[in-house]
């Protein structure tokens, strides 16, 4: 399953090479070609049955939180900087790797050590360090510099009745939908753009914006779900094993109505569930491609996330594969998406 | 053939960090135990308490006993109640630094093994982010429904950390529960030393229960045995960039034998000396009181038991990833040997001095 296997890899920001590699060596057969653009960014293509076809857009990002090593101490532990949002409280006692080949991890003064007040008080990133068991500045150089990566070592796994739990499927599930739809052939005719860097705020859909040109653009996404213990309703923002998820707005997209409507007729008609994101917070690479070039029609479906930007987050095993089957759907039945009339305009009529 | 000390250690301890041993629910680590301490003893036998007892005969047997105790619990949780979405919230058991549990992965030991993870429900009407998180704040996701839970999980039942033990850099370990299974990866190098040297007396190492919540394993044993003396062997804070001017004793320079009112002056005598004699590293250890291991209760049982202290310096302790030096661990269960081989014929001659 390509989902565990993109999950357990590394890919924090800016050091995706890995998980591109991966993706490459999995969609060749099934693309007509690929490149990768000079930020990192994959894209693939691959024609459509008709000709001339309507032209969609699949991306994903490949990047996932993570920890960067900032200074060698001269004891020999690591100082380290976040990559992506990630709370410094989850940090404390997990084991990381770094480099793919050295662990690491991230310990705290002994309870028995702590004054009344230290233990009432949450964790800031310099009170923080990697140990490596290197019992010297001169040792730790033989294995890590300046500049390396640190990821977490979580196992992808089944859990509980229905449920994946592993690191980063924000947003290896994205990947692994889109590797998945890859398998088929469409209509239409497909990119698909594997994006670098969406956690240090949406860098690599940046630039591939400066030249995409599409129909319609499908970003798939995971999203926070907060479903989590007895939270009241109003906090939810999706929930967990109710389908995938199709936003309508965030901090950088306000989705086009008529496309979220079509989207949901679409979900109705062949039963698959949908929900609709509730909350607004965060973005993802939509907030680019919806405005490349001079504008392409952009919705985001999400498989919802709980403990997303953590070490171990778990998504429902239904949601993920209603993800790919309504996707399926809406590429097999795309053309319904083309020359919708704005609402605005209906309204005018 | 006996294995080589180091592979002993490093096997030994991956076989029994691995394994959950909650205190008052040890019995789950009885097949490591005795998989580690069968092939080094002449006898093997546990007590209702489920301290583990490993018998090795001395060659010229008066009745006199040394003790080894290394304690065999660790740290957890255990369910308290299980809420209307499936979540379970618990209370620590022994001493557990709240602000370590975030995202951790667990094991409920319910009806089955359920792996869970712990998760945090920020409550949203007070969201100082300077404050720590407190348990009530937490819950275990399990990722079954109510009624699933309710029917897999049942209030007192244990919960443990998960945690792969890893070898990092220069033969230093870190992982879950390396307090006190270090502790007993000592005594294993030691009988496994004394297989290849002459000693007099009686060894009998007891892997103790229930020391993370008040020392009652080393209690009851103690009683039981009526050692002549006895070595209890712990964890002890190694020092870290964060508690330098708190910690003074150092990650692989061996082991710290401790001297003070809870150990007897000549035990500390003859470890150090057997130290120096054996060329084996140790740093010495000043505490003015009794210490925080099974010595302070082995030392007041009986009519007085002369005491000593064998303490492996380890980082982060109570954590997921505490961290002990493999040399340590072998250096002291050299020094823990040779101590025994060099004893003198009559153990009483200790308590008169």
């Amino acid at each position: 399953m390509f989902l565990k296997y993109l999950s357990e890899l590394h890919g924090v920001s800016g050091n995706e090479k890995d998980v591109r590699d991966y993706i490459i060596e999995n969609i060749d057969n099934n693309v007509d070609s690929y490149r990768v653009d000079k930020i990192g960014n994959l894209l693939a293509t691959k024609k459509g049955k008709s000709n001339p076809a309507i032209k969609v857009v699949l991306t994903a990002h490949m990047d996932e939180v993570g920890l960067f090593i900032t200074e060698i101490t001269s004891e020999g532990y690591l100082k380290f900087q976040t990559i992506g949002y990630m709370d410094v409280n989850i940090l404390v006692s997990k084991p990381v790797i770094i480099n793919n080949s050295v662990y690491g991890v991230i310990g705290s003064k002994a309870i028995h050590l702590q004054k009344p007040e230290e233990r009432k008080q949450s964790f800031l990133i310099d009170q923080l360090y990697i140990d490596i068991g290197a019992n010297s500045k001169e040792e730790a150089e033989k294995n890590v510099k300046l500049g390396d990566y640190a990821g977490f070592t979580t196992a992808f796994t089944s859990f509980g009745s229905g449920f994946y739990k592993g690191k980063a499927l924000d947003n290896r599930a994205g990947c692994a939908v889109i590797m998945e739809l890859l398998k088929q052939q469409y209509n239409c005719d497909l990119t698909t753009v594997f994006t670098v860097q969406e956690e240090l705020g949406l860098r690599g859909s940046k630039i591939i914006s400066n030249y995409l040109n599409a129909d319609l653009a499908i970003v798939v996404e995971t999203t926070s779900a907060m479903d989590n213990q007895e939270q009241d309703r109003e906090n939810w923002v999706v929930e967990l094993g109710q389908g995938p998820a199709c936003s309508l707005m965030d901090q950088a997209t306000i989705y086009r109505p008529e496309l979220i409507k079509k989207t949901i007729q679409i979900a109705e008609s062949y039963g698959i569930p949908l929900q609709l994101r509730e909350g607004t917070a965060a973005a993802n690479d939509a907030g680019n491609i919806h405005l490349a070039g001079a504008g392409i029609p952009t919705i985001t479906i999400s498989i919802p996330c709980r403990y997303i930007h953590s070490m171990s987050s778990v998504i429902s095993q239904s949601d993920y594969t209603n993800c790919i089957e309504l996707i399926n759907l809406i590429l097999n039945n795309c053309q319904e998406y083309i020359n919708l009339p704005h609402r605005g305009w209906e309204v005018m009529k | 053939m006996t294995k080589p000390h180091l592979q002993l250690a490093q096997e030994t301890i991956h076989l029994l960090a691995g394994k959950p041993g909650v205190s008052g629910y040890e019995y789950k680590l009885f097949p490591s135990l005795e998989q580690t301490f069968k092939p080094l003893v002449d006898d093997i036998y546990t007590d209702n308490m489920h301290n583990c007892y490993a018998v090795k005969n001395g060659y010229a047997s008066n009745n006199q006993t040394v003790m080894l105790a290394a304690h065999s619990d660790e740290i957890g949780l255990m369910v308290t109640h299980i809420d209307s979405k499936g979540f379970i919230h618990f209370s620590p058991i022994g001493g557990i630094d709240d602000r370590t549990l975030l995202y951790q992965e667990v094991t409920v030991h319910g009806s089955r093994d359920l792996p869970g993870i712990i998760s945090f429900q920020p409550d949203q009407t007070k969201s100082d982010k300077k404050k720590s998180v407190k348990l009530h704040q937490m819950a275990i996701d399990i990722g079954h429904s109510s009624e699933e839970a309710q029917s897999l999980v049942k209030p007192g039942d244990i919960v443990s950390i998960n945690r792969a033990t890893l070898d990092l850099l220069d033969q230093t370990i870190a992982g879950k529960s390396l307090d006190n299974r270090a502790g007993i990866t000592v005594m294993a190098v030691c009988l496994s030393e004394l297989n290849s040297i002459k000693h007099k007396h009686n060894v009998i190492a007891v892997t103790t229960v229930q020391e993370e919540v008040g020392l009652r394993g080393a209690q009851t044993s103690t009683e039981k045995l009526n050692p002549t003396i006895a070595v209890a062997i712990d964890v002890t804070h190694a020092q870290t960039i964060d508690a330098k001017n708190q910690v003074s004793i150092h990650l692989g320079k061996g082991p710290a034998i401790t001297i003070g009112p809870n150990i007897h002056p000549t035990m500390h005598a003859l470890l150090t000396a057997c130290a120096q004699d054996n060329n084996l590293p140790y740093q010495v250890q000043a505490v003015a009181g009794p210490t925080g291991t099974d010595a302070r209760i082995i030392q007041l049982s009986s009519f007085g038991i002369p005491t000593g202290l064998l303490s492996i310096p380890l980082r982060y302790m109570h954590t997921s990833v505490e961290t002990v030096s493999l040399k340590d661990v072998v250096s002291c269960g050299k020094l823990l040997a040779r101590f025994i081989a060099a004893l003198p014929d009559d153990l009483e001659d200790i308590s008169c001095s």
